[in-house]
């Protein structure tokens, strides 16, 4: 009991969280309560808008002021934890937004919906700021639990239905895989703490420990081979929800995966540096080359997603700062892409049961430009088009960066991974050339009129991207603070990311030689 | 240590016992003259209606579920009553009791955020009237 | 290890290999959740004798007790069908696959097995059972605690949208 967080430490520690928890607390009983609302459920989803508000401002002055260490040691409040969150938050607006236009048309939502996305965003901004593996695993159910009912979310459909229990029998069987891989690193070491882990010497029983710890992330970020979930989940589930996992899960999970690996399981990076190359190789190509067989746009989209994933674990083995500030970067590229997109897909698939395809697309340009134009600028950055893909272009060039600048350059992989993006190209042109170039089809019904919370996503999101892809320095140099780090400033840096290039040395020729 | 868990040992032994001895007598002692109605299950002497295997309503899924979840809370009520003394001292017991103006907030203060926290779901479910049947 | 605690041993752990292979090829889901609870109570027995008495009770209440009423209310909500008439969806590669899988477990705990364990943390106990799990719980891993509430509450909510018939307009 010698160095457990005061509770007034913790509640400083927290206080963006706690201002997330309380608003969405007194959401749930303002809705739980009713009262007199045309739409229970629109109502919700503003008033949950404006509590992702206040968090983020909450957030920001948490940064500034360089708040959210505990003396114990299993919290941080670093540079890493605070951007993750506000991509995080970005993420969750866009997501609650895009709620809102779909509950507009369809009517199918309860009110719980939003207040069960910002209990799951609750735990992502957990898992960010954890340094202890019991920590992360809570706020990993937390999100995880949340997240397997929102899947299921529209009870008018057989399909969500079908994809919240596939998401929810898979999670489960990796969050078992994760546990036991904790427990196992518990029983070798005698201490869930990052820094602990991060001190030891691997033991079998530690090396196991990460193996199946491993094994676990790979489910959640949805590498190949552990990826079969992603599209059936992402294809069953309401847009607006698979937005929601798409960019916020996703950025959580690998938010604990950079996290754990750097300042946790750093000991034993020989064993698992050749592992995760060949999971980031395989995913890369995978992802990509089953992404071309897809007509069905949200399926489409979610083997681009496996592919993102592939490429993010290339910057997680790069193992450096900047390889840290790069997936932040990319991060928030992918998530305003992601919520774009998803904001035009909202839109264009007009609340049908079945899922847009790349026809439905067709000839897009002629009757809604707009529409067009957003969509082709989240698709261009998805593929990492310079210029008219915007940031995205700068995403993949910083991990490019990052993954040459390594102790061990990732050579092969970084040639991967362009050669990868290449094959992207196929699938992200056709979606385009679809809506430019040809004609519509006079069948198509005419996509509705464009909400306003709608419009402004896209807009934002657009503009962003364009303008991050022209000045990406604002955001780099954001991403360039955000790093790892275990205690304040003023304290001398202990724990940080510390690798030893001769303990990675020689890991690029076990991984690219098996 | 172990010595402690002899009467459960006890217990199932004799459990176990019993039940041989139970259902080994009626099979000796017994004469078997089965008809019809004596083979039919036996439901509180109403004539049995369809099969056992019907659908169960997913109200029961609902109970079910709420009882787990307030069945876990109360799971860690266990430890944290039995070690309340201890988290309501400021500094380590002395001879099992606190001294004098050591008194703390902390062990109340930590079970009354948690179990708040699960009031406000009592009163979600509550409110959105999941304890009633129909 | 005193001979009898050695035999304590292997009758718990035979019961619950025994039961969980019992579990694994049943094809009737209520038996094989039958089973399920042997193995919740074999493994309390191993619990007890790990001086972990707490553990073993919320093992038994939680598990064998509140986790299987769920299972045997899904089994029914579902409505399968007499175990003859259902199709074994356990195929050749499935099975196969979990044959690898647990293969593969049991060959990484045999690779552990040999490993110098950390000296343990925490010291028993005699007095009062409780406090080594409640002396954590609260401390170290107070927000762990705390969280778990709000997973409940999670749980709830989730309980509730997905199974409560929408009140009528």
């Amino acid at each position: 009991m010698t160095d457990f967080a005061e509770p007034g430490a913790l509640l400083g520690a927290l206080l963006p969280e706690i201002t997330l928890l309380l608003g969405t607390l007194i959401l749930l009983l303002v809705g739980a309560w009713g009262g007199e609302s045309s739409s229970p459920t629109r109502r919700s989803a503003r008033f949950a808008l404006g509590i992702v508000g206040v968090t983020a401002v909450a957030v920001v002055f948490a940064w500034l002021r360089g708040d959210g260490f505990t003396t114990d040691d299993r919290l941080t409040g670093d540079g890493f934890r605070w951007a993750i969150d506000l991509v995080l938050l970005l993420g969750t607006a866009g997501a609650l937004a895009i709620f809102d236009t779909e509950q507009l048309r369809t009517r199918a939502y309860q009110a719980e919906i939003p207040v069960l996305m910002l209990l799951a965003l609750s735990g992502m901004m957990i898992i960010s700021a954890s340094r202890d593996l019991m920590f992360t695993y809570i706020g990993l159910e937390l999100m995880s639990i949340a997240v397997y009912v929102l899947a299921g979310a529209n009870r008018s459909s057989a399909r969500s239905a079908e994809a919240s229990i596939k998401y929810f029998l898979l999670g489960a069987f990796a969050s078992g895989f994760l546990l036991y891989g904790i427990a196992l690193l518990y029983g070798a070491v005698g201490d869930t703490r990052l820094s602990a882990l991060g001190a030891a010497t691997p033991s079998a029983m530690y090396l196991v420990g990460v193996a199946l710890l491993l094994v676990g992330f790979a489910f959640k970020v949805g590498a190949v081979p552990f990826h079969l979930w992603t599209p059936d989940v992402y294809d069953g589930a309401p847009s607006p929800i698979t937005a929601f996992m798409a960019a916020c899960v996703k950025a959580s999970a690998f938010a604990m995966l950079l996290r754990v690996m750097a300042e946790g399981i750093g000991p034993a990076i020989v064993h698992w540096h050749p592992v995760v190359w060949w999971l980031a190789a395989i995913t890369m190509v995978v992802g990509n080359v089953v992404a071309l067989a897809q007509p069905n746009v949200k399926r489409m989209l979610a083997y681009s997603s496996i592919a993102h994933s592939g490429y993010l674990l290339v910057a997680v083995l790069a193992y450096s700062q900047e390889a840290a500030a790069a997936v932040v970067f990319y991060l928030l590229a992918y998530t305003l892409a992601t919520i774009g997109a998803f904001a035009v897909l909202g839109i264009v698939s007009e609340g049908r049961e079945t899922t847009v395809t790349i026809d439905d697309l067709s000839g897009l340009w002629h009757v809604r430009p707009g529409l067009a134009v957003a969509l082709s600028v989240c698709l261009l950055a998805f593929f990492g088009f310079p210029i008219a893909g915007g940031a995205g272009f700068f995403a993949k060039w910083y991990v490019i960066q990052a993954a040459l600048a390594s102790h061990t350059p990732l050579t092969v992989l970084v040639v991967v991974l362009v050669l990868a993006s290449v094959v992207s190209a196929g699938y992200y042109l056709t979606a385009i050339s679809a809506m430019f170039n040809r004609p519509r089809p006079s069948q198509l019904p005419m996509p509705v009129q464009t909400p306003l919370l709608s419009g402004i996503v896209m807009v934002v999101a657009v503009v962003a991207l364009l303008v991050l892809g022209v000045f990406p320095t604002p955001a780099s140099r954001l991403a360039a603070a955000a790093t790892l780090r275990a205690a304040p400033l003023a304290t001398p840096v202990a724990g940080t990311m510390t690798v030893s290039a001769p303990t990675v040395a020689a890991t690029e020729d076990a991984g690219s030689t098996p | 240590m172990l010595r402690e868990y002899l009467p459960v040992l006890l217990l199932l032994g004799f459990a176990a016992v019993n039940a041989v001895v139970i259902l080994g007598l009626g099979e000796l002692v017994t004469r078997t003259h089965p008809t019809e109605i004596k083979q039919q299950p036996y439901e509180s002497g109403m004539a049995p209606l369809g099969d056992a295997r019907d659908r169960f309503s997913v109200k029961f899924y609902l109970v079910a579920m709420l009882f787990i979840v307030f069945d876990i809370e109360t799971v860690f009520m266990i430890p944290w009553g039995v070690h309340y003394q201890q988290l309501s001292c400021a500094v380590p017991l002395v001879d099992g009791a606190c001294p004098a103006g050591q008194l703390s907030f902390f062990g109340l203060g930590e079970m009354l955020v948690f179990a708040l926290i699960l009031l406000v779901g009592y009163i979600f479910v509550w409110k959105k009237g999941g304890l009633s049947w129909d | 290890m005193t001979p009898f605690y050695r035999f304590q041993f292997y009758l718990f752990a035979l019961m619950a290999i025994g039961a969980a292979l019992l579990f694994v090829t049943r094809r009737s889901p209520v038996s094989a959740a039958l089973w399920l609870v042997n193995v919740m109570f074999a493994l309390s027995g191993l619990y007890v004798m790990l001086d972990a008495p707490f553990v073993a009770a919320v093992q038994v209440l939680v598990y064998a007790g509140a986790i299987m009423v769920v299972f045997i209310f899904v089994v029914m909500l579902l409505n399968l069908g007499r175990p003859g008439q259902l199709p074994d969806l356990r195929e050749v590669a499935p099975r196969l696959g979990a044959g690898v899988v647990g293969i593969a477990i049991l060959a990484n705990l045999l690779a552990v097995r040999r490993d110098a364990l950390p000296t343990v943390a925490l010291e028993p106990h005699a007095d009062n059972v409780v406090t080594p799990v409640a002396e954590l719980l609260f401390s170290d891993y107070l927000l762990a605690f705390e969280l778990t509430s709000i997973v409940l509450l999670v749980a709830v909510v989730g309980a509730v949208v997905l199974a409560k018939r929408k009140a009528a307009p």
